[in-house]
């Protein structure tokens, strides 16, 4: 746990003192993402560096669970602080081996223990020692040297890390990748972490909470759901975007809104009985078939079990897509308007059907929590 | 065609002046790099000291030779080493420290400030800091300088045959003295020589002291 008490950094220039930070109060839970985000020169990065002591607070303090900084040694407190900076600072006349192994060799692992770990590493995050440890920084993509910048820091497994925009210098669509990955690597190794972004959509994916900085000022610090449906006023509001409801899609999982009591035909069900289904269960349009060990196969609609006579067997359509327990909202909102589609079924990851997400569920979902506080 | 029969005739006096030339050169731009080196670094941590240091450093190397062994003369007489070996070494010790002092301090200088709190953040010790970082990454440019070093001094020493050092220089003097145009010309192409072959082999080094991964 991070605790950080009216932390404050005012800087001398020739053009007169800034303030980059101004008495800051917050604190990362144990085993949580913070994120801190805000426009260019808000002090995300000032505040970052006061916690491993790379700048020095003007007043204030940080505590590590429970151990004020300013009383350690600032050797000692770095090392137990995994360090991603900006520019990824990787040392060009190291390979990556020896870029991955510098802080378990400083604090005295021997040879076979770090060697063993730095190839553990690579291979968390899909990338083969074999080929990578005896490389060199230059002979790396952008992407690899991000990821290796990543796991130096984690190398000596250190219960809080710092990162300051460890992702800003990948293209979009790597970077979700690393995103992801990172996020499962976290899931795993629940570090306490403080993240510099300035992009909201990494904070809301990233962050179990977000502080929100404003010219050196800390203006809400919230969960990423809290934060999107009740921005605290016009700055934050204008910062999180107009798009915040869909935002919001993207914290919520299938499984919290799945409406599980799903009523199905099987394939030997006359089409008369998928009628009288649909009415009992108050479908307009269709409904789900499904396969003796209640995979969905396909779906019978209202017009065709009206139109026709027969086995649903031989009158199904397919269906347009499924989704997963583990997907987000935002995925499912656009396979719906892909399919132009108000229900989509959801499998689990044997395939087996565990319900349906509706277009009105979702709603329901997000403005429950809207009306909560007004 | 004189030349050339005047060389086969004197291969090892002409040998020897060659191995006492290297010796001085070697020993003096030896000690320069041991003194220039950590001066460089040190300099690093304040820009006034830098300054003056730098500047005096320029203002050695503007002082000719010539008189350079003339102010030493009464100096280390005092030693009883007014002439010969001691103040060559001596001058070219200080003629050495500019090329030295000046690469080594731009070389830590420009190593990029990510970099340095890449390694501060990560809990180096400054003295871990220089020792896996900045030295390391600083060595193709200090090695330029000492190259520079080298080959200006191996045309210093030239001169400081006439203070008893011995050398090449040597032959030039006594070509001049003896009005013989084959004992000049024959030194003097001797000490070009030296000085191109010593600048081909110091660059193989530099090479091969560069972190392979600065390399491209
Ligand atoms: N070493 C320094 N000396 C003087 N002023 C500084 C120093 N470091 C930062 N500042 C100033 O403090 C303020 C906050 O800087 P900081 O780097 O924390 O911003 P940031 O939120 O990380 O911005 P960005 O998103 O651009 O990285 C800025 O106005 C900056 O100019
Ligand atoms: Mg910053």
């Amino acid at each position: 746990m991070i605790n950080i008490e009216n932390l404050t950094k005012i800087f001398d220039t020739k053009q007169g003192v800034v303030t980059a930070a101004d008495h800051i109060t917050m604190q990362v839970p144990e085993g949580e993402i913070c994120v801190l985000l805000g426009p260019s020169g808000c002090g995300k990065t000032t505040t970052l560096k006061m916690v491993n002591r790379i700048v020095t607070p003007t007043s204030g303090r940080v505590l590590i669970n429970g151990e004020d900084t300013t009383q350690q040694d600032t050797v000692t407190l770095r090392r137990n602080i995994g360090y991603v900076i900006q520019q990824i600072g990787l040392f060009p006349n190291m390979t990556i081996a020896e870029n991955i192994s510098i802080v378990p060799k400083l604090i005295g692992w021997n040879k076979k223990r770090y060697t063993k770990r730095a190839s553990e590493l690579l291979e968390m995050v899909g990338m083969d020692p074999g080929t990578f440890l005896k490389r060199y920084p230059n002979e790396l993509s952008g992407g690899q040297q991000q990821r290796i910048g990543v796991i130096r820091a984690l190398a000596a497994d250190p219960p809080v890390m710092l990162m300051d925009e460890p992702f800003g210098a990948i293209d979009p669509i790597n970077r979700e990748v690393i995103q992801d990955e990172f996020l499962k690597l976290q899931r795993l190794l629940k570090k306490t972490i403080m993240f510099v972004s300035h992009d909201i959509d990494e904070a809301v994916k990233m962050a179990s909470r977000i502080a929100i900085f404003r010219e050196g000022k800390l203006v809400q610090y919230d969960t990423p759901d809290d934060l999107l449906s009740h921005p605290k006023n016009d700055f934050v509001k204008g910062f999180v975007g107009s798009d915040r409801a869909l935002k919001r899609l993207q914290l919520v999982t299938v499984e919290e809104v799945l409406e599980t009591e799903t009523a199905v035909v099987k394939m030997n069900d006359s089409l008369s009985q998928a009628l009288v289904k649909m009415d009992d269960a108050g479908y307009e349009r269709a409904i789900i078939l499904v396969d003796d060990a209640r995979r969905p196969v396909g779906y019978i609609s209202r017009s065709v079990a009206q139109a026709n006579q027969g086995d649903c067997s031989k009158h199904y359509a397919n269906l347009r897509s499924v989704v997963r327990l583990e997907d987000n909202l935002r995925t499912v909102a656009s396979k719906m308007f892909t399919h132009d589609a108000t229900w989509l079924p959801c499998v689990n990851s044997e395939g087996i059907l565990e319900g349906c997400v509706t277009q009105r569920g979702i709603t329901r979902h997000l403005g429950a929590t809207y009306k909560a506080v007004q | 065609m004189e030349i050339i029969t005047y060389v086969m005739s004197n291969l090892s006096l002409l040998a020897q002046l060659t191995l006492e030339h290297i010796a001085l050169v070697v020993v003096a731009v030896g000690l320069a790099c041991l003194m220039g080196v950590p001066i460089g670094i040190a300099i690093t941590q304040n820009e006034r000291i830098a300054r003056v240091v730098l500047y005096t450093a320029s203002i050695i190397i503007t002082i000719p030779s010539i008189a350079l062994f003339g102010i030493m003369i009464p100096v280390l007489s005092v030693i009883g080493h007014g002439i010969g070996y001691v103040p060559a070494v001596i001058a070219v010790l200080l003629y050495s420290q500019l090329p030295i002092i000046r690469n080594t301090y731009t070389a830590i200088n420009n190593v990029s400030p990510g970099l340095r709190e890449a390694a501060r953040g990560i809990g180096m010790t400054s003295m871990q800091r220089l020792r896996l970082v900045e030295i390391p990454l600083s060595v193709p440019i200090i090695m330029a300088g000492v190259r520079t070093a080298v080959v200006m001094n191996i045309g210093v020493m030239a001169i400081a045959a006439y203070i008893g050092a011995g050398g090449l220089g040597v032959l030039i003097s006594r070509g001049i003295s003896q009005s013989d145009p084959r004992q000049l010309i024959v030194g003097a192409i001797a000490v070009s020589l030296l000085a191109i072959v010593a600048d081909t082999l110091l660059l193989a080094l530099q090479k091969r002291l560069t972190p392979k991964g600065l390399q491209s």
